[in-house]
């Protein structure tokens, strides 16, 4: 046997509430992240991602109290993303027990960011979130660009060379998110995924798009990623952790049951 | 009350393995130290360890704390983790070598570029993940209650090569075999991280906390 591909349910938070539906039996509270997280890692999540999507920083603080609640007793891996732009941020959640954090916007615009946290905390808790377009035709060969501000905004840089660009100044992982696919429950973009994965020598988490268990598996059989993120579909209920790894396994995937 | 110095030395995030160290065992003192007394005071020690070994070996050497781990190390249970286990060794490749405690005697290698596992996938580094262990010595008192080939969380990209083979008690495949835990004495040491591989994980702590160095 050999390393186990990894799923990530992801939870979207808001002011300390998970914002997106959700519909859990035998939760107290659906919108309290840390309830939702401790029953993620009773399911067997092999990791879990907080997407900070507060808009004023000044609700911040709110994030750093979830993420040290749920630390106090879940015990795998725990990413947080969102709003972080500072060497001070990246600190105040790790001091919170945040295990990787995630750099996207401030990537963009201060690529030497990425640099500076990787010697500071480490590149393996330093994860790049690369938000990806497609821009080519449909005639023409696959050309992705990375967006900003939800995927309103184009850089102009390409998103393959963007990820080794990352990689080289010590992103430890890629979380790579296409925009195109981003709530459609259509299924990741998969040559994106395998463009990036193929390109890039660290782990790269596919995310966008998933809406049912066989996207999980495409994602990893076709996209060759090495860990899948998904929300809605674990959030809405549709399915557990346990049936998406059971899925996976099923389909000779080798996962953590 | 029994009490477990972590040695904070600077290097990475502490808290997870405090946290999960208390939630190990309620009634154990969790103490994240830098103090030479304090530490060699505790009845265990914790060594862990995240980021590159150079920064970790120099600033174990400004803090005066490698003469302290040599004590540590004499009589007492003591569990490294992660850069915590490599910096035991005695050399490392990473940062073009470096000179390490040489506790245990050995190297500290990198693994290779292009690996492919058995299923054809291109394998990344750093070795990131939760991956099968199997234990050799599974009769050690700190795989009680842990099931042969359970799975534990790595991340790294250098892996340990003991001189003598008697010291590892512990094998995964990333693809190859390497040993992922050592033991030398009272000295247990892992390369995965205990306080982030869940149930399992937790579980390793307990039994280390309950360990009286000794097999």
């Amino acid at each position: 046997m050999s390393l186990a591909k990894r799923i990530i349910p992801c939870l979207d938070v808001d002011n300390g509430r998970v914002v997106k539906g959700v519909n859990f039996v035998n939760i107290r509270d659906a919108g309290d992240p840390v309830e939702i997280a401790k029953r993620y890692d009773r399911e067997g999540a092999d990791e879990i991602t907080f997407l900070d999507i507060t808009a004023s920083s000044d609700n911040r603080a709110t994030m750093v109290h979830v993420v040290e609640q749920v630390a106090n007793s879940v015990f795998i891996p725990l990413t947080v993303g969102g709003g972080i732009r500072t060497l001070e941020d990246i600190s105040r959640m790790l001091n919170a027990g945040a295990d990787k954090i995630g750099i996207n916007t401030a990537a963009v615009f201060t690529p030497e960011f990425v640099r500076e946290a990787a010697l500071r905390f480490g590149s393996q808790c330093i994860v790049v979130a690369i938000d990806a377009k497609k821009v080519s035709q449909p005639h023409e060969q696959d050309r992705w660009k990375i967006f900003t501000h939800g995927g309103r905004k184009e850089t102009g840089l390409d998103a393959v060379l963007w990820a080794q660009k990352m990689v080289d100044l010590g992103a430890g992982e890629i979380l790579l998110t296409s925009m195109d696919r981003d709530g459609t429950r259509e299924g990741f973009d998969l040559p994106l995924t395998r463009a990036i994965s193929d390109a890039v020598s660290v782990p790269v988490i596919a995310s966008g798009g998933v809406g049912n268990l066989d996207h999980l598996v495409k994602g990893v059989t076709e996209g060759k990623a090495d860990a899948v993120l998904a929300a809605s579909i674990f959030h809405f209920g549709d399915y557990s952790i346990q049936q998406a790894k059971q899925c996976m396994a099923n389909n000779d995937i080798v996962v953590r049951l | 009350m029994s009490s477990v110095a972590v040695i904070d030395y600077g290097m990475g995030n502490l808290h997870s393995i405090s946290k999960a160290l208390q939630y190990a065992e309620p009634d154990v003192n969790v103490l994240l130290t830098a103090d030479a007394d304090t530490i060699l005071a505790a009845d265990r020690v914790v060594f862990p360890g995240v980021g590159g070994i150079r920064d970790c070996i120099q600033a174990l050497e400004k803090q005066q704390l490698t003469e302290v781990i040599n004590d540590a190390v004499k009589n007492k249970p003591f569990l490294g983790i992660c850069l915590g286990m490599q910096a035991l060794l005695s050399s490392s490749e990473e940062n073009e070598g470096i000179d390490c405690l040489n506790i245990i005697p050995g190297q500290v290698r990198c693994f290779s570029k292009d690996m492919i596992d058995s299923q054809g996938y291109k394998l990344k580094i750093p070795h990131m993940g939760w991956n099968e262990v199997t234990q050799e010595h599974s009769n050690h008192p700190l795989w009680q209650n842990i099931p042969q080939h359970s799975r534990f969380y790595f991340v790294h990209s250098y892996y340990v090569e003991p001189d003598d083979a008697q010291f590892s008690v512990a094998t995964t495949c990333y693809p190859e075999p390497f040993s992922c835990v050592l033991k030398h004495n009272n000295i247990f040491a892992v390369q995965f991280h205990p306080e982030k591989s869940q149930t399992m994980g937790i579980q390793l702590l307990q039994n280390f906390l309950h360990w009286d160095g000794t097999n």
